[in-house]
């Protein structure tokens, strides 16, 4: 008995030894490298910020348990923004001059970021931002770069897809909340490119529960081929609805900001046959097997499926991207030298994310071209590739 | 050219019957109190979610309605009981801004309970649209319509025929004056609330098949019913109908003749200028004389 529990004692003090041992020897090498991020997890955005965080805990966990960066581990030092700027500006100070991070990945919202833009330059921090706005890369700033596409691109993409199939009138309606918005100015301002006209220009509030006059005015324009919708939430769900009440027979398109299951569920019926582009990601398993981004993908999806038992969302994808991209260019500078891993971020090059390839550059600080998207049509309820 | 002015007058009439159902609600509250209830778009919410979360849960669709009107006569009686009668002695504007309270708390709690997402009802007689002379129109929008006209018969029968409606109008006339004759100013409150709460979830039922509902679509169509019972006359039935149905009909003709841009503007424009020369509203001043 006594001998018994001396024997466990002493193998109890054997490990605890061990341990120890084994973290001093490893702290004595080498300190962690220190990944600093602010998100959005409660709050309105907190749909974006939620897996943005599930996913940077879960892979830092499991680089990590890889045996690091370079024979280094990864400390994550996270703060909630609740999606406001203010505190964002707050939480990045304390992340560069009390937390000493090396690396910032976050940023949920365009609001958030371009809050925190001025204080990684002046600080001289590389950043990845997770959030869609144009102007956080455009112009160029030379700590600063982002993983998701941006509205211009997803606007490029529907125009491109356009052209192919002949249509060259088409009309325009977006919601006046900040997403509609700048999908229409980015649409406006590439439509020029393509031999395409925007022959009607229709808004409807965020709040509106009927638009047939809009449409209606639109299918009445001389010559209009198709239809484009930029929105975000229940609008398009309900021009999608009024679209079907009024019979019209162009063909309808919708932006990304419709790609979730919840537009097909609340447009119902009227969801079939409408185009939008959206990431692989949504599509992961039905991508073509030749697809390079399918074994990503596929993966990412799979791994953050049964680890946290819901479903995948693009959001959480941008985050595995800036943490992978951060990841390797610091593992390609062999240091954790700020201007040293900067550079590498920006060489960075042939990196298979979860929302495409990224070449960067020094006038790319996005790295990802049009087929990053994917042009999708519904049919039956389902996402299927129209390409 | 007609097809597409019936297609405006369709879709204003459609939206325009909610904005009527609310805004009665906002009108009988204020007949027996005086006070603006601010939480009426809250019980059009609880209509229209409560309906949705119980046909979830696997209750079918007719007792899923009769379940969420029920639920949202009992929110209107708590509000009566729990904070405007306890209040009773207080000046109108606290009492006003206690429906502000109550608003935002069913608010959170539909947010807490039943979640942010948007959620739809099926149509109660299926999606396939009517052809009208070139416009279209949903089944649904005669559901809406058709409600809408029979609970304003209903009420006129109420307020006109039934004893409990009769002694609603006198207090609204004259609260010390009806309460010697015999009647309870508290109970006729409590009825108040309890109908107005019943006639904001029908209204959030017969409509979430088309305008969708969510936690927090009561904020728009509290403020949309309330300009309909001002633009009518606070406090006249027939005007918060006609007032409802007005501004539906001048938003969906502004999107369609002017500018969608601008279609928010023009209703608040219009009830400025009636709000200047017209005070009492459309109907208001017909509703005083009848002392």
């Amino acid at each position: 008995m006594l001998h018994a529990l001396l024997k466990k004692i002493g193998l109890a003090a054997a490990v605890t030894g061990v341990a120890v041992a084994g973290m001093s020897n490893a702290s004595a090498q080498q300190d962690p490298i220190r990944v600093g991020t602010f998100l959005a997890v409660t709050g309105p955005a907190s749909f974006l910020g939620d897996p943005e965080l599930k996913t940077l805990q879960h892979w830092v966990e499991k680089i990590n348990n890889q045996g690091g960066v370079d024979g280094r581990q990864i400390e994550l030092v996270h703060y909630d923004t609740a999606g406001n700027a203010g505190k964002a500006r707050t939480f990045a100070k304390r992340l560069i001059t009390s937390d000493q991070v090396d690396v910032i990945v976050g940023g949920t919202t365009t609001g958030t970021t371009m809050a925190v833009i001025p204080l990684v330059q002046r600080y001289e921090i590389p950043f990845i931002s997770l959030a869609g706005g144009v102007p956080i890369i455009d112009p160029v700033k030379k700590w600063v770069f982002k993983t998701p596409h941006t509205d211009r691109m997803a606007a490029r993409k529907i125009l491109k897809d356009m052209q192919a199939r002949g249509f060259d009138k088409i009309g325009l309606i977006s919601g006046t909340g900040g997403f509609g918005k700048s999908g229409r100015k980015q649409t406006l301002s590439v439509v020029g490119d393509y031999d395409i006209e925007i022959v009607a220009d229709e808004t409807y509030g965020p709040n509106d529960t009927d638009m047939t006059a809009q449409l209606t005015n639109i299918a009445n324009t001389d010559g209009v081929d198709a239809i484009l919708n930029f929105g975000f939430g229940q609008g398009p769900a309900i021009v999608t609805r009024n679209y079907e009440q009024l019979g019209l027979k162009l063909p309808f398109y919708q932006s990304h900001g419709v790609a979730s299951k919840k537009f097909i569920e609340l447009a119902g019926e009227a969801a079939n046959g409408v185009r939008l582009p959206a990431a692989a990601l949504l599509v992961a398993e039905k991508l073509p097997d030749d697809d390079p981004q399918k074994p990503v993908v596929t993966a990412y999806k799979k791994e953050y499926e049964s680890t946290y038992n819901e479903s995948v969302s693009t959001f959480g994808g941008h985050a595995y991207d800036g943490l992978m991209i951060a990841t390797q260019a610091i593992k390609r500078a062999g240091t954790t030298d700020k201007a040293a891993v900067r550079d590498a971020i920006e060489q960075t090059s042939g990196l298979m994310g979860t929302g495409g390839e990224f070449n960067m550059g020094p006038d790319d600080h996005l790295g990802l071209d049009l087929s990053a998207f994917r042009m999708l049509e519904i049919r039956d309820g389902e996402w299927e590739l129209a390409e | 050219m007609l097809g597409e002015f019936l297609q405006y007058l369709f879709s204003g009439l459609t939206t325009g019957a909610t904005y009527a159902l609310v805004g009665l609600g906002f009108a009988i509250i204020y007949n027996a109190s005086h006070v603006i209830n601010f939480a009426q778009g809250e019980f059009v919410m609880i209509g229209g979610m409560g309906t949705v979360m119980m046909m979830a849960a696997g209750v079918p669709m007719p007792l899923a309605v009769l379940g969420a009107v029920a639920l949202a006569v009992i929110a209107g009686v708590a509000l009566d009981k729990l904070a405007i009668e306890r209040a009773r002695d207080a000046d109108i504007v606290p009492l006003i801004i206690i429906t502000i309270g109550a608003s935002l708390f069913l608010r959170g709690l539909a947010q807490y309970f039943w979640g942010k997402s948007y959620h739809s009802l099926p149509a109660f007689t299926g999606d396939e649209p009517l052809k009208v002379l070139g416009a279209t129109l949903l089944p649904q929008s005669l559901w809406v319509l058709g409600v809408a006209a029979v609970l304003l018969v209903a009420l006129a029968f109420f307020f006109n025929r039934t004893l409990k409606g009769k002694a609603m109008l006198a207090v609204s006339h004259n609260k010390d004056a009806s309460r010697m004759v015999g009647i309870n100013p508290r109970f006729i409150l409590m009825l108040a609330f309890a109908l107005s709460a019943a006639l904001g979830a029908v209204a959030g039922i017969v409509s979430a098949p088309i305008t969708l509902t969510s936690y927090d679509v009561g904020i728009m169509l509290g403020l949309k019913g309330f300009v309909a019972a001002v633009l009518g006359g606070l406090g006249s039935a027939v005007g918060a109908v006609i007032g409802g149905l007005l501004l539906g009909i001048m938003e969906a003709m502004a999107a369609g003749y002017i500018s969608s841009d601008y279609k928010d503007a023009v209703p608040f424009v219009i009830i400025l200028l009636v709000l200047f020369f017209l005070p009492s509203g459309l109907f208001g001043k017909r509703g005083t004389e009848r002392v």
